[in-house]
């Protein structure tokens, strides 16, 4: 039952106090059973259409790109304006069905504190956010509407006070409460089975959009590109096109914050990965304009799909983000997350002519960020 | 006679405070090895683990302070730590450069029994552990197991968790081993329900708290946990 082993290659696996484990193994075997179950998928795909928004759509980005055909996977128009609410709706469902009715969830930009205080609005549970007084402060729109939803956001004063603190945070409090609570992580990270879980709960990104693809250019496109903060929006758009060899898999980090690119194996929050870490094995922080992947970490999966080689793994610097968020403003009429601005920037510098990026969330929560530059 | 375990995290003044707790009546020293994300660990040894990195005690170092604290001990010595400082340094290297040191035996609080079988250690057992991973716990472990008492991070806490009791008696159960109870241990009154049905307790955040008073104050710390302890031995046995 509890798989010792790691989940993919040499990463994975599950590195946390015993007191956890049973409720890895429950969750696994629940998760498991709510695949088989017809009724969990139906349920799924009815509150991903009717109360989320899908198919969201792809948009040809002709004037952002011109001489090119660089398409947007519209995750920004998703209910609450990211692609967490993927995640957090098939979590919520999945608590629902372990008997859980108590929620923690860890936020670095807001976006997935949002989406989980929003599935618990919706399914009457109670809601606990940690979130670094540093990101409160950057992404203070998301505090708010986390209020408003009738969650309970917590400071994480100490440490980085950003994301990787708030995850610990997050887990710690699992581990007193997790007789009642489910922990509703936010990537595709933390220990077997969740970055399996948030995987395939993202996936569907990856599913439409290559069948809109298709539909609209008769092919597959050449690239397929998105930012990579714990790196959930990138693995759910990568699914699609896993077994198409000829697309290439581009992950976009932020510079400061390059797990996959700069960093070693290393064990945090209850996986083995890649991350930013000294020779000791203490985690570094990192640095990013953009509060979702200002995070030392990355999903295991992302180290395995380097390694094999299936994905490529490139950085991107605050300066090139902004940049590219002021141009799909101005261009487009979009305007996106400083994080998916990350992959914008990079869908400029291809080759290649048809690309597909992942536009993971809409920039309403970096305004005040960008504006004070 | 029940045993005292006293955890302290390493820095330079460990080995002077390691024989104080020793003096005191502690039987076994479990030594921290910081490590910046300690998910098992409340305020208490969260703060004492980021003062220890900012004073530098990094791998090399932490094992320097084991072998300064084992030259004038002859009681257990046992680092705790995380997986990810054996993941850089080796686990077997790890393990070995440890023993040279003079360590009994290792903890590492966030691998589980079935991560790395070959990585001899301490086991920990928790209110939520199932009988069979308590049976492999017991399998595996190297000497003795530990008992978390509360579903919980390390730390100071009112009263004695009404969960040891029911864990004491299944994993009593499944094994002959010695038991010490730990997390949320920390006044003499708490560690004498402990050792009422437990075989020995492991006193960790308060330990901490009282050795930034020096060894002074540790050992009579330890002195009156010993008696408490002792009471409860005298009458048991
Ligand atoms: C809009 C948006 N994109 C991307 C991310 C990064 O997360 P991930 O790499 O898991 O997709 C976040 C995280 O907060 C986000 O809000």
């Amino acid at each position: 039952m509890s798989a010792p082993g790691r989940t993919f290659g040499e990463y994975g696996g599950r590195y946390v106090p015993e007191t956890l484990i049973p409720a890895l193994d429950e969750l696994e075997l629940g998760w498991r059973e709510a695949l088989a179950d017809p009724a969990f998928r139906d349920e799924l795909e009815a509150l991903g259409r009717d109360y989320g928004g899908r198919p969201t759509p792809l948009t040809l980005a002709e004037r952002f790109a011109p001489g090119k055909r660089v398409y947007l996977k519209r995750e920004d128009l998703l209910h609450t304006g990211a692609h967490k609410l993927n995640n957090a709706l098939g979590q919520a469902v999945l608590a629902r069905r372990l008997g859980k009715r108590r929620i923690v969830a860890e936020t670095g930009a807001g976006q997935h504190g949002v989406a989980s205080a929003t599935v618990c609005a919706r399914f009457g549970f109670d809601c606990v956010v940690y979130m670094g007084s540093e990101d409160m402060r950057r992404q203070a729109p998301n505090v708010e509407r986390m209020g408003l939803l009738g969650a309970e956001v917590r400071p994480v004063e100490f440490g980085t006070k950003t994301l990787k603190e708030a995850t610990s945070e997050a887990i710690r409090d699992w581990i007193t409460n997790v007789e009642t609570t489910h922990y509703l992580i936010g990537s595709c990270v933390g220990p077997a089975p969740y970055p399996k879980i948030v995987g395939e709960l993202q996936a569907v990104i990856g599913r439409e959009a290559r069948e809109q693809i298709l539909a609209s250019e008769g092919r597959l496109p050449e690239v397929a590109v998105a930012c990579v903060g714990g790196g959930s929006n990138a693995i759910g758009l990568f699914a699609g096109f896993l077994d198409d060899s000829s697309v290439r898999l581009v992950g976009v980090e932020a510079a400061g914050a390059a797990s996959l690119g700069t960093g070693r194996a290393g064990v945090l929050h209850g996986s083995r990965s890649s991350l930013l870490a000294d020779e000791d094995g203490q985690v570094l922080d990192a640095h990013s304009i953009s509060a979702g992947l200002d995070y030392p970490g990355v999903g295991p999966e992302h180290a395995f799909l380097r390694d094999t080689g299936r994905a490529e793994y490139v950085g991107a610097g605050d300066e090139e983000a902004l940049a590219a968020f002021r141009r799909l403003a101005e261009t487009e009429g979009i305007i996106p997350a400083l994080e998916a601005s990350h992959a914008l920037a990079k869908a400029l510098e291809f080759d290649e002519e048809l690309i597909l990026v992942c536009l993971s969330g809409r920039g309403d929560k970096d305004l005040a960020e960008v504006l004070s530059r | 006679m029940k045993k005292i375990a006293i955890y302290l995290m390493c820095g330079p003044g460990t080995p002077e405070l390691a024989e104080a707790a020793v003096e005191g009546g502690a039987d076994i020293i479990e030594l921290g090895f910081p490590f910046s994300d300690p998910l098992a660990d409340g305020p208490v040894i969260r703060r004492a683990g980021e003062r220890a990195l900012a004073e530098g005690m990094r791998t090399a170092p932490c094992l320097e302070c084991l072998a300064a604290t084992r030259r004038n001990l002859e009681a257990p010595l046992i680092p705790m730590t995380y997986a990810s400082l054996l993941e850089a340094y080796g686990y077997e290297r790890f393990a070995a450069d440890a023993a040279d040191a003079g360590a009994t035996s290792l903890i590492v609080a966030d691998l589980p029994v079935d991560a790395e079988p070959g990585l001899r250690r301490v086991q920990l057992v928790a209110p939520t552990s199932t009988d069979d991973r308590i049976a492999l716990a017991a399998q595996r472990t190297d000497g003795w197991l530990y008992l978390v008492t509360v579903t919980g991070t390390t730390g100071a806490r009112e009263g004695i968790s009404s969960a040891l009791g029911g864990l004491i008696e299944r994993t009593r159960r499944l094994t002959e081993l010695p038991l010490y109870a730990g997390f949320g241990i920390s006044t003499p009154e708490q560690a004498a329900a402990a050792a009422e049905v437990a075989d020995g307790v492991v006193v960790g955040s308060r330990a901490v708290e009282i050795a930034t008073d020096g060894p002074a104050a540790l050992r009579d710390y330890v002195s009156s946990l010993r008696e408490a302890v002792d009471s409860v031995s005298a009458v048991s046995s």
